[in-house]
């Protein structure tokens, strides 16, 4: 009935670390999909699957209403301990916490390519507002020489309880900025909430990669332009919603688990099911998650990004190491974890390579048809069924540690080496959408904007009902400041934790509501 | 055969956070920040010492402390890291004495570790013993204070710098009552150090063998994990504990009360318990257990939960609407079984029936 009007259609585009995968979408329907390889640039490589799919699609440009892009460019960063910027980890809370510095549970190396350099001043404030220590002025304006000395471009402050007061990191912020104008410089309650170690090491790794996501998201823009686009473009961050370019440029860490959610997200898009175990098979690894309604399981206790334990929200996600590149041992009793990662495309057999991959066990196995299945036709047949069998049992120990109950749940297998799943693992029935190799540029194309707020809330003198509301105020203002639309914003969580062992009825109350973006479908 | 004196490692550290949690039922604080503080006293080349309860001699002075206040202050505003130490000092200033050794009061959750970060900072070793066997809500409620333990003179410190003492306190009751208040004062988060008991008194009424145990009931976890096999079963190998249901939370009621969490959840039983309803009350720790109703397990016996596929300890603060989670019983120490001891810990202590 409706034609093709004006500014409806979506865009997803993922950016892994070996391919970038691109969607045209329609409401609910996938016009066009296309896998172009992740260039060192970035750009070039967007760009090409960006002009590749609009091609596809045979739409114009024009009727691009939005672009939303999922990237694991930051996590990766932070992994590999490349693209990193120095910082001056700075925490306002001095007597308190002096025994633990800044970063003291990070990998060593991780901390040295930051710099490693730890300030702790006086400042912050108690659990009920009242001042910690006063704002050690003098202490601030030694370290500002210290960073000119060094040479660093960028620091991290926090203080204690930030979250319940964020007055003296924002005092400590202009007086260093006035002092050093060119500093970055982020505020830790504006990253994360109560519990001062996580929250500090997600300030210091969010300025570490200030340079990064500038550069990166300038990248973006730039392709999007260049490909004659002149739509907005949003990032997605860890639980599946969007966020603005710009908070990007200012938030990376925000986007540290996007991968995973977005084919999840993708997962349950694509098949309709909202209860389903997702195995998405990379190069390197398999992750497997769950969807629980439509959204991804999250993680109960904290999550460890690069080897720190940070208290993001994200997916509790199970890497296994089998995936398209894994090395096959000679007799394929063993496949992965060491894998030909993002080299598939040169060095396994069916590529015109010499590394036995499971990808090649596949093809010479008849399962899939991809590169030159002659390569491959010289494989021992007790070879190829034993590493099969291998793949197999893998993966179907991988699901079952993450079943949660004896339903029978189906399997959604996504992913570039989705073929590497039977069609039982067993009891379990495995479905294979249309579209699978591209689950995470479509969970990016479908995905929400949301708002949290986490504090301690007084509830001398109100009710624990009247601190919920202004919770949840603060939490709709958030999404709308966002990009989201006002009448389609729910609630998805709200908690209140009573705050044990203390007299004066203070509680901890979270409250996060997700809305579909404005200018959406 | 027994060792009398022994020095701990970071593995032992590493060990003791889960046995430790296990041990919290529910509360006694997440012990991981007090494990990071644990592990920079070893690298900073402190030594951390454990003696056995029967080695002390009956003259010996041993002063039981640890942290006090809410643990969600405890993530937020971490401790300087020598508030313990001038509590000690204070103390030992006040009543002209010199301490011997350290006394864990509650070996589950935080307050395990506490201990040996003080005593390795002050060069003395800590008993290898507790005053619960597990973790409560209230100070008084060690067995150093229900056989007799006078608890006062004490000393509190906080990060400031700040000290209370505490010079008398007619019953262990008010001498909670106003420590309480004093912590919500300095920030809601302390040290108390207590005053000293004798060796002979700690070898009558403390909990023998609380770090051993604690270290070799996380090394079981640990282990099953890395063998991949069941870390439940391994927890149960260790511990004596019954395996008491499996199942999903359905309901969860958390609420504050007198400056206490209280509440309770409900568990629909799957594997051997499909069809069964299980549900557990807490105050700050998991206190009953039912099954379809019935008493199972009360205070003072253990009532644990893990995650059922990975055996990590689950404190009232990580519970979620459909976790999937296995109860444990363990039973309590005998020390804690006596009549005098049921009148502070017992059911009734908590406002429940004794029988069901």
């Amino acid at each position: 009935m409706t034609p093709k009007s004006v500014n409806r259609l979506r865009i997803g585009i993922d950016v892994g670390g070996t391919n970038t995968d691109a969607v045209v979408m329609e409401g609910r329907q996938v016009l066009a999909a296309v896998k172009a390889p992740t260039t060192s640039d970035v750009t070039s490589g967007i760009q090409d699957a960006l002009e590749r799919v609009i091609a596809q699609a045979q739409v114009s440009h024009s009727q691009i209403g939005h672009v939303m892009i999922g990237t694991t460019h930051f996590t990766n960063a932070i992994v590999e301990r490349k693209n990193l910027s120095e910082v001056a980890a700075i925490r306002l809370g001095l007597p308190a916490a002096a025994c633990l510095p800044p970063m003291v549970d990070w990998p060593t190396d991780l901390r040295a390519a930051i710099g490693g350099h730890r300030y702790m001043l006086k400042g912050g404030f108690e659990y009920d507002g009242r001042v910690l220590s006063e704002l050690d002025v003098d202490g601030l304006a030694e370290i500002a020489n210290d960073i000119i000395k060094k040479g660093i471009g960028a620091a991290a402050i926090t203080s204690i309880f930030g979250p319940v007061n964020d007055d003296m990191e924002r005092r400590a912020r202009d007086i260093l900025q006035s002092l050093l104008p060119g500093l970055d410089i982020v505020l830790s309650s504006q990253i994360g909430r109560i519990g001062l170690l996580e929250r500090e090491s997600a300030a210091i790794m969010n300025a570490a990669l200030l340079d990064l996501s500038n550069s990166t998201i300038s990248a973006f823009e730039g392709a999007i332009s260049t490909s004659g686009l002149t739509c907005g473009f949003s990032i997605t961050q860890n639980d599946g919603t969007l966020m603005e370019a710009d908070m990007v440029r200012r938030y990376p860490v925000m986007t540290f688990a996007s991968g995973p959610t977005n084919s999840l997200r993708g997962a349950t898009f694509l098949t309709n099911l909202r209860n389903a175990i997702v195995v998405d098979v990379g190069g390197t690894t398999s992750d497997i998650g769950i969807l629980a309604e439509g959204f991804p399981r999250q993680a109960s206790s904290t999550v460890d990004i690069g080897g720190v334990r940070t208290n993001f929200r994200m997916p509790d996600i199970l890497a296994i190491g089998v995936g398209g590149g894994s090395i096959v041992a000679e007799d394929g009793t063993r496949v992965g974890p060491v894998s030909v990662g993002h080299k598939i495309a040169s060095e396994a057999m069916v590529f015109g390579g010499t590394a036995l991959t499971a990808t090649d066990v596949a093809v010479g196995s008849g399962v899939t048809n991809i590169g030159a299945p002659s390569r491959v036709t010289n494989l021992q047949p007790d070879l190829l069924k034993t590493a099969l069998q291998t793949i197999h049992q893998q993966i179907e120990r991988g699901v079952d540690r993450c079943r949660v109950s004896a339903d029978p749940l189906p399997v959604i297998a996504v992913g570039g080496g989705a073929f590497l799943l039977p069609d039982h693992l067993g009891d379990l029935e495995v479905i294979r959408p249309e579209n699978a190799s591209v689950a995470n540029a479509v969970g990016a194309a479908i995905a929400q904007v949301s708002g949290e707020v986490d504090r301690i809330f007084n509830l001398e003198g109100a009710t624990r009902e009247t601190a919920l509301a202004a919770a949840e105020d603060e939490a709709r203002n958030r999404a709308i400041q966002a990009g989201a639309i006002p009448q389609s914003i729910e609630v998805v969580e709200r908690e209140d934790v009573p705050l044990a062992y203390l007299p004066g009825n203070a509680t901890r109350i979270r409250v996060r509501v997700v809305g579909d973006m404005e200018g959406l479908l | 055969m027994t060792k009398d004196r022994w020095q701990l490692g970071e593995e032992d550290i590493l060990a003791l956070e889960i046995g430790a949690g296990i041990l919290g039922t529910g509360g006694g604080g997440n012990p991981y920040l007090v494990k990071l503080r644990a592990l920079e006293i070893l690298r900073a080349g402190h030594k951390m010492e454990i003696i056995s309860l029967a080695s002390l001699r009956d003259d010996a002075k041993i002063v039981p402390l640890g942290g006090i206040g809410a643990p969600i202050v405890g993530i937020e505003r971490i401790k300087e890291g020598s508030e313990g130490v001038r509590a000690l000092r204070a103390l030992e200033a006040h009543l002209g004495f010199r301490a011997d050794a350290l006394a864990c009061q509650e070996i589950g959750g935080a307050n395990s570790m506490e201990p040996l970060i003080i005593a390795a900072q002050a060069g003395i070793p800590v008993v290898d013993c507790d005053g619960m066997g597990r973790a409560f809500p209230e100070m008084q409620m060690t067995t150093y204070s229900i056989y007799g333990h006078c608890s006062t003179p004490s000393a509190m410190a906080d990060p400031h710098g700040n000290i209370v003492v505490f010079d008398q306190a007619i019953t262990e009751v008010f001498h909670e009552r106003m420590a309480r208040a004093v912590v919500v004062a300095q920030g809601g988060s302390s040290t108390l150090a207590l005053a000293p008991m004798s060796g002979a008194f700690t070898k009558r009424a403390a909990i023998p063998n609380s770090y051993s145990n604690a270290i070799a009931l996380g090394r079981a976890i640990l282990d099953a994990q890395s063998a991949g096999e069941d870390p439940v079963t391994a927890a149960r190998a260790c511990t004596g504990a019954k395996l008491a249901f499996k199942g999903k939370i359905t309901d969860l009621k958390r609420e504050i009360s007198g400056g206490f969490v209280r509440g309770g959840l409900t568990i629909e039983g799957f594997e051997n318990w499909q069809g069964q309803t299980g549900d557990i009350e807490l105050q700050n720790e998991f206190l009953v257990f039912r099954r379809n109703g019935k008493t199972e397990v009360i205070v003072p016996d253990l009532v644990v939960v893990l995650d059922a596929d990975d055996g990590t300890p689950l404190s009232t603060d990580m519970l979620r609407y459909g976790q999937r989670i296995a109860v444990l019983s363990i039973p309590a120490n005998p020390l804690l079984k006596t009549p005098e001891a049921l009148e502070v810990i017992g059911p009734k202590a908590f406002g429940y029936a004794t029988s069901s």
